[in-house]
């Protein structure tokens, strides 16, 4: 799937985007922010603070409790303070 | 009613958006504009930067203004937000909402806004006078106060 990032979970991160592949015992948004966690220290500095994380699956708002499965997109990013 | 969703890097005309909403109709009895405009932050701001997520934006604007729609009876409703960095006295987000009468116009227009602040995909970030890129800015707890007292009783919210 397509992860994509925004604000500073994008700059903590150091990409816009990126394909990733994690394994089939991912199953939940929170699987994948643990399993994000464990890739490196720039993804441990993002994900650090779970509860500060808000995700989109394929551009729709969700809670960390949401199954991936099937999913082509999932964004991650900080509380929106547009407006 | 179709309302008019834009997210855009240049500045809008909010007279020439009203007008386009009112245009060749002599049934709206109400029409409140609102614009949010970039502050300068006692002199210290340089500009913010807008980051938003492409395609989302677009789509959790249109989703919330469906939502305003189906609440309150309008006959027009505009919302523009726009991305990229915009100077200290420019305008960042214009709403404007039409009905029948006022209450359904301001209701809905503070509806928009309240729903656009916590659930539109967009970050400011600020950038200081003296050059340097300032902090994200953080989301406000009244903020999110301000979009729970519209929640409906009995129905779940994400």
């Amino acid at each position: 799937m397509k992860a994509v990032y925004f604000a500073w979970v994008r700059e903590r991160v150091g990409l816009t985007d990126e394909e990733i592949a994690p394994p089939a015992d991912v199953r939940t948004v929170a699987d994948l922010l643990a399993w994000q966690i464990a890739r490196g220290e720039n993804y441990a500095y993002a994900f650090e603070n779970a509860k500060a994380i808000r995700a989109a699956l394929d551009r729709k708002h969700v809670k960390h409790d949401a199954p991936i499965a099937g999913v082509r997109e999932v964004a991650f990013f900080p509380p929106m303070t547009g407006g | 009613m179709q309302p008019k969703i834009s997210v855009r890097t240049e500045p809008f005309d909010a007279a020439a958006e009203s007008a386009a909403l009112t245009k060749g109709r002599a049934d709206i009895g109400a029409l409140v504009s609102f614009i949010g405009l970039c502050r300068d932050e006692g002199g210290a701001l340089a500009a913010l930067e807008l980051e938003h997520y492409p395609g989302m934006a677009e789509e959790e604007m249109a989703r919330v203004a469906q939502e305003a729609a189906r609440r309150w009876p309008l006959m027009g409703l505009t919302a523009i937000h726009r991305s990229g960095r915009i100077a200290p006295g420019e305008p960042i987000v214009l709403v404007i909402a039409a009905s029948g009468h006022r209450a359904a116009a301001f209701a809905a227009a503070e509806f928009m806004m309240d729903y656009l602040k916590t659930r539109a995909p967009f970050w400011k970030k600020e950038w200081r006078r003296d050059g340097t890129a300032g902090d994200w800015v953080e989301a406000k707890d009244h903020d999110d106060a301000a979009m729970e007292r519209w929640r409906e009783p009995g129905k779940r919210g994400e």
